[in-house]
């Protein structure tokens, strides 16, 4: 009777690797093809044009990317379940029109119109969630349906052409301003110190509980990994980056708040309950159904959460543009889809995680970013970010095949 | 042992479909700790007494007792509440989750307001290991990974960790190979072992024979023969399946 039934934390560093590499094999990639080409874009463009690797091209590259990345980020929720939100951009855009006529137009807080935005965001997302969940309407052509009204409701809000300036400096700063040197070396040691301690207390658990974990040195390994790249960036993030006499230097105040969502989001999806549900119902809705789980209740929220976060980014858009435009949103929503199956979010369902959106995010604003520098006409941009979005998904569909195949 | 309570006795249960009865009266008991086999041809209303007892469909008439006592199945929800679980040929697992988040869903361990995850492994390691479960390697590989036979063993270790009563598989081995039969088969023997009722839905009468003490079979809506299975034989439980025989005959 003395059966023992591993967890795949046991064995040494080496059989780590070798168990790694089986689950690779077996189709579970994660974020694997998109981290590698993240690389291998990296070293082409650097090759290609010398002006690339510049601190300058670096700062800028990370707040074209946070739009994108945020949207990505608020996809994945309703990807997780096989749905799409293509009014997501849209509504960011309806969200912002309200905050810009509350600022600008009533003078009412900046803050108070945020949050009236984020919770504008949020009863859209509700709504989406009613006709996809409880009445049955495939969320293509619920989404499809606002993605149309919304471009004409913010017309209606801001007339036609309407451009709003944002007079709130706080909003301004987010993509235009930087933290001081010192706390970008501060939030990289908290982060890194909250992965560390996460790390430790879920160890101590496991060996309290009399399970075995992982070898300590790939912890350690790992977090040294992490704390080198964050400190070559933050490092020549804080150098001064400036063509003028005007200083320009330090992390882009987008960034940590970009980390942070990120983080919350994560620890959301893969420690809590509803994260469980949710790709619960991502996998199979009936066998969902019949553990007990309310299947309407998780999409429902799942979109709510994918508006609300879709209105984060649209915040950061409109700082970067300055204004809030009645165009806005219109887009951007396929690039988002696109960041998130670039990344390894299957668009099947069940499979994914925020930060294969933020990867994906990554690789497709690199492209945009390179080949824009290499001088190339814009059109061959569009065709090269078809086809590795075309790729990705083939890269999903296969590996799906062959995990479903082992049966 | 059959002189203890059963935990399952339905008496005189019916039930119609518009002019369609299904179930004419069916008189059957399951006790504790033994493998019950429920067989009959296509139609013959194993599907539909299953069904009532699972709370997903309620019987029109007759009786339920549960344990001595006299209870009502209006849902799902109520069989799982007294440990009444089913196992259908489906398996109902998401394949993007692992073993021990299948075993644990819907009713998952908590700190706070996270997840416990290294109770639920341990829970999830316990049980299969229990059951003396040797073909998984490890609680956390992902179900897509796992062999028909693997996922039909954490089907059953799920109704296990449930708490489960009585377990009611409805064709465990359908689908399934000859080791795997093999396996599965153990496996419901040392579920019934542990003290569990189970009932097998079968149509493949060398797994009944294998694995079944009890044997009853159903005929167009009929309890026709209530056997045991080291008192009878293949060719007698076919007559019976078939009509060709009663138990009026044996007498």
């Amino acid at each position: 009777m003395s059966v023992t039934i591993g967890s795949g934390h046991e064995g040494n560093v080496r059989e780590q690797l070798t168990a790694y590499k089986a689950r690779v094999k077996g189709g579970e990639m994660g974020a694997l093809p998109s981290v590698l080409s993240l690389f291998v874009l990296t070293f082409l463009f650097a090759a290609l044009n010398p002006f690339f690797l510049t601190q300058g091209n670096f700062a800028n590259l990370l707040t074209q990317t946070a739009t994108l990345m945020m949207l990505a980020m608020a996809l994945v929720f309703v990807i997780l379940l096989a749905e799409i939100d293509l009014s997501a951009g849209v509504t960011s855009g309806v969200a912002m029109a309200l905050f810009i006529i509350m600022t600008n137009r009533w003078g009412i807080d900046w803050r108070i119109s945020i949050i009236a935005g984020l919770l504008c965001g949020m009863a859209i997302g509700a709504f989406i969630g009613f006709f996809v969940a409880k009445v049955g309407v495939p969320s293509f052509v619920v989404t499809l349906g606002l993605f149309l009204g919304f471009q004409g409701l913010q017309l209606a809000l801001l007339g036609d052409g309407g451009i709003y300036r944002i007079e709130v400096p706080e909003i301004r700063a987010i993509m235009n301003d930087n933290l001081p040197g010192w706390m970008g070396w501060a939030f990289l040691a908290v982060a890194i110190a909250v992965m560390a301690l996460i790390n430790l207390y879920d160890r101590s658990i496991r060996t309290r509980s009399g399970l075995a974990n992982r070898p300590i040195s790939l912890m350690y390994t790992k977090l040294i990994i992490v704390a080198v790249i964050g400190a070559t960036l933050v490092a020549l993030l804080n150098e001064n980056r400036s063509k003028s006499i005007k200083e320009i230097s330090g992390v882009p105040i987008v960034v940590p708040i970009a980390l942070t969502v990120l983080f919350l989001g994560t620890l959301l999806l893969d420690r809590t309950r509803f994260g469980r549900h949710l790709y619960a119902v991502g996998g199979n809705p009936e066998a969902a159904r019949r553990s007990g789980i309310k299947v309407v209740k998780i999409r429902i929220i799942a979109f709510m959460l994918c508006s609300s976060l879709a209105v984060i980014s649209g915040i950061f858009n409109a700082s970067r543009v300055g204004a809030v435009e009645a165009t806005a949103g219109k887009a951007i929503v396929l690039s988002g889809v696109a960041a998130a199956v670039v990344g390894g979010v299957s668009l099947f369902g069940g499979r994914g995680r925020l930060i294969h959106a933020a990867v994906g995010a990554l690789v497709i604003a690199i492209i945009d970013n390179g080949l824009g520098l290499i001088g190339l006409p814009a059109g061959i941009n569009f065709l090269v970010t078809g086809g590795v979005l075309i790729l990705a998904a083939t890269v999903d569909a296969v590996s799906r095949k062959r995990s479903s195949g082992a049966r | 042992m059959t002189s203890q309570t059963p935990i399952v006795e339905l008496i005189g249960i019916t039930k119609s479909f518009g002019p369609v009865d299904v179930l004419k009266g069916i008189d059957f008991t399951v006790y504790a700790g033994r493998v019950t086999a429920l067989v009959g041809d296509n139609g013959a209303g194993k599907s539909t007494l299953i069904k009532g007892l699972a709370g997903v469909q309620e019987y029109d008439a007759g009786v339920v007792k549960f344990e001595g006592q006299e209870v009502t199945l209006p849902s799902a929800r109520a069989a799982a509440a007294l440990g009444i679980e089913v196992v259908y040929q489906d398996l109902a697992l998401c394949e993007n989750l692992d073993i021990v988040q299948n075993m644990f869903l819907g009713r998952e361990s908590m700190t706070g307001i996270t997840l416990n995850e290294p109770q639920m492994e341990f829970e999830a390691s316990k049980t299969l290991t229990g059951l003396s479960v040797r073909t998984v390697k490890s609680v956390r590989q992902k179900v897509s990974s796992l062999s028909g036979g693997q996922r039909q063993t954490v089907a059953i270790a799920r109704s296990v960790l449930r708490n489960a009563k009585l377990v009611i598989l409805d064709e465990p081995t359908a689908a399934l190979g000859v080791a795997q039969t093999e396996q599965v088969l153990n496996l419901v023997r040392r579920l019934a072992d542990s003290g569990v009722a189970v009932i097998i839905i079968s149509h493949n009468l060398q797994d009944v024979f294998k694995v079944a003490d009890d044997i009853a079979v159903l005929y167009l809506g009929k309890m026709v023969a209530n056997l045991k299975s080291s008192e009878t034989n293949h060719l007698d439980v076919v007559q019976y399946i078939t009509g060709t025989r009663t138990m009026g005959d044996q007498a």
